[in-house]
């Protein structure tokens, strides 16, 4: 199915979010339990980690300054070994290359193993629209499949279900008894996901790191459902974006240890796949063909800006979804689209607009939990400061794009929230760059508090107190400032001093 | 040695005792403080929301008063973790395409320290000499800790202040969700992440929460006292400087 795009309802979203105690629990449970064994490995020998992270960050620098020719060197041996490279610059192109793919091939049924680039082209959409029936085969993805929902994280896209949610879930949409044990969901998902393994024309799968020297693309995963979509099936595709290139296969060490890490505070995942290349004709084992869909989808427009370029080192391990108390509060749908939590926050204004997403860069107290976790100190703060300056003083030219259309729903209350804002901020600059004018508001916001009175009720006074007194006591000014008091604090401490 | 209060827009207007105290506390510690009356706001809650231009006249506003000062002072004392980071860190970018002001921030930079880090780290200082009762607890502000690397310097001084028993919180440096104008755009969210936080002090079972920023101070403040809660907030600068009688 095909979601609606709903980051323009965030604020919306979040507060349904909050007041969904179910999910809290969900969201709670999962990301404590995360953050805790991520903590815990990285715990053992920080300094190794801090050093594979910069080291990280070294190959990713390198790599994102010369894309193109890494790029070309990886097509290059893609094809030379056998494989088709298709560029596709946005998702219809992707799509349409695929479902061609699948048609020629008389592809009936699409085993799929977890790709975030998939969610984002809508690929499932695509397939069922020209007759081809996509499974979801990471369990996470299946469970959000049949519920007909968007996985709500990187990597455990049913993270906002609990195992009673599963449990009731299987029995609906299975028609079997209810179980709520885990091994006995695991088991039936398990056998329902073998027979279509086993009759899909094509297997498609994401690409966590695309090696240029050697055409090699690397998955990693925990449950084997790769290793199955990536064998059985006679055509294989992989999907995707520029940014996940890496130059030569002896820096996946590095990618390979942060990864597991970052994602699930593992030392390695049960099994990591290196894939290049076509069987020859000696060879059994494998698919027949191999198609890598290298997609811009918007990517390149993020390399132009460099102050946002950054966000492209990301390697989708979660940590800073995990990591973040808004994340942990909100969940992942709530953010409306396809990537969530702090990198989310950044890409999505970016790949889908910021006239769509013109909330995310704002739902931040700018922590700092995302770049600490971040196995590429990827500055997320700073990003999200760039892009709320981006969208309140409009673009610096650069990152305007054919996707900066008008919403759906153009929101002239919006419009007149921004214009008031910037008036406020005007007048609140113009009171603080001089210190007289500063005093006398001083002076005036205390008769207006002492006509007014406290107020804690809401429906008392202006919105925007309104919205802290609604969960909170309202502070007050105090009945002098500092600045009033000095001469006699001033005269005090001299004289303390002094006896 | 010679320190010139930044005192913050938000201690003048709203907490001036934790402008006081930071007075007191310093001058017992042996260092003479002068303020000068023009200083307004050092221009973050401008910058954070994105209104760069404004932040920009406020700051370079800001600027020139610390050129001043620094003229006869040896450093610029802050006590906000949030105010000293847009000094120390974000100046220099603010004024980015400006070079002249570019590198009056970058001068004046290294001469700019929050509170707890000016007394350890300038001074030389970890022992507070003050006595009190009770226990009490710390909560890393998310730019002290984060961008300025302090975190356990306000540890050091409050441990050694006799009389009182120090615990450390679970989750001691998880946001207190204020986040300045967040706290007013988002309120439940806001509200919802301080409920983690307000839930981490009573698990510490300490009757004084310490915080080296006002506004983390506030926002946790405004829900214990919303739910009747008994546990008292500070300002280290409060905690440190009034010797209980």
């Amino acid at each position: 199915m095909l979601h609606a795009i709903e980051s323009e309802n965030f604020v919306e979203n979040q507060r349904g979010a909050l007041e969904n105690p179910h999910l809290q629990r969900a969201m709670t449970k999962a990301t404590e339990k995360f953050v805790a064994a991520r903590v815990k490995l990285e715990a053992g020998d920080s300094a190794q980690w801090n050093r594979l992270r910069n080291r990280a960050r070294e190959i990713k620098e390198l790599t994102i300054a010369n894309l193109d020719h890494y790029l070309d060197e990886f097509a290059a041996n893609v094809e030379r070994l056998g494989g088709h490279v298709f560029w596709a610059a946005d998702a219809e192109a992707a799509n349409r290359y695929i479902t061609h793919l699948a048609r020629q091939r008389g592809v009936r049924l699409a085993v799929k193993a977890k790709s975030m680039m998939g969610e984002e082209i809508g690929v499932n959409h695509a397939l069922a629209a020209s007759g081809v029936e996509p499974v979801e085969t990471d369990l996470g993805e299946y469970i959000v499949q049949l519920a007909g929902e968007r996985p709500s994280h990187i990597n455990m896209p049913a993270v906002h279900k609990t195992r009673g949610d599963i449990a009731e879930l299987f029995a609906e949409k299975l028609h079997v008894g209810r179980t709520d044990k885990v091994e006995d969901l695991t088991s039936l998902a398990r056998r329902l996901l073998r027979e279509r393994f086993a009759s899909a024309g094509m297997g498609i799968t994401g690409v966590n790191f695309a090696v240029a020297e050697t055409g090699t693309i690397v998955l990693i995963e925990n449950e084997g459902n790769i290793r199955l979509t990536t064998s059985l099936p006679r055509v294989h595709v992989a999907l995707m974006g520029i940014e996940k290139i890496v130059p030569r296969l002896e820096d996946l060490e590095v990618f390979l240890k942060l990864l597991p890490l970052s994602a699930s505070g593992q030392k390695l995942t049960a099994a990591v796949s290196f894939l290049t290349g076509v069987k020859d004709a000696a060879s059994e084992e494998g698919p027949e063909e191999f198609h890598v869909v290298i997609i811009d989808n918007g990517r390149v427009e993020i390399l132009a800006n460099p102050h946002l370029r950054e966000s492209l080192f990301c390697i989708r391990c979660g940590a800073c979804l995990n990591a973040c108390p808004v994340y942990q509060k909100i969940g992942g749908h709530a953010y409306g689209w396809v990537y969530p939590g702090p990198i989310g926050a950044v890409l999505t204004p970016q790949l889908i607009g910021r006239k769509r997403a013109p909330d995310l860069p704002f739902a931040s107290t700018l922590c700092g939990a995302c770049k600490d976790a971040c196995p590429l100190k990827i500055n997320i703060p700073e990003m999200l400061l760039h892009l709320r300056h981006e969208i309140k003083e409009g673009s610096d030219g650069v990152g305007a794009s054919r996707k900066e259309e008008r919403p759906r729903r153009t929101r002239l209350i919006r419009q007149l929230v921004n214009l008031a804002e910037r008036a406020a901020f005007k007048l609140w600059a113009a009171v603080m760059q001089d210190a007289g004018r500063y005093r006398r508001a001083g002076r005036i916001a205390r008769i207006v508090q002492r006509v007014f009175g406290q107020r804690n009720a809401a429906g008392d006074s202006t919105l925007p107190i309104k919205r802290w007194t609604r969960t909170r006591q309202l502070p007050q000014l105090a009945p002098g400032s500092f600045t009033s008091r000095w001469p006699e604090i001033s005269r005090r401490t001299k004289r303390e001093t002094n006896d | 040695m010679r320190v010139s209060l930044f005192v913050t827009c938000l201690v003048d207007q709203m907490f001036p005792q934790v402008g006081e105290a930071t007075v007191e506390l310093l001058t017992r510690l042996g260092v003479e403080v002068t303020f000068n009356p023009e200083q307004t706001c050092c221009g973050q809650p401008a910058f954070n929301n994105g209104h760069r231009r404004e932040a920009r006249e406020v700051g370079a506003y800001t600027l020139r008063v610390f050129e001043r000062e620094l003229m006869s002072s040896d450093y610029i004392v802050v006590p906000s973790g949030s105010c000293a980071t847009m000094i120390k860190n974000l100046y220099p970018k603010l004024f980015g395409e400006d070079a002249v002001k570019e590198a009056t921030a970058k001068r004046i930079a290294p001469r700019v320290f929050e509170l707890s880090q000016f007394i350890v780290d300038v001074l030389g200082i970890e022992d507070a000499d003050t006595s009190r009762s009770g226990c009490v607890t710390y909560h890393d502000s998310c730019h002290l800790k984060r961008e300025l690397d302090v975190s356990s310097a306000p540890r050091k001084l409050l441990s050694s202040v006799r009389g009182v028993e120090f615990v450390e919180m679970d989750r001691a440096d998880v946001c207190c969700g204020f986040g300045g104008t967040f706290s007013v755009t988002f309120p439940e969210l806001s509200t919802a992440i301080a409920q983690e936080k307000i839930a981490s002090i009573e698990r510490s079972r300490a009757e004084t929460v310490v915080a080296c920023d006002s506004s983390c101070l506030m926002q946790i403040n405004g829900l214990l006292q919303q739910r009747g809660s008994n546990v008292r907030c500070m300002h280290l600068a409060e905690f440190l400087a009034a010797r209980e009688s």
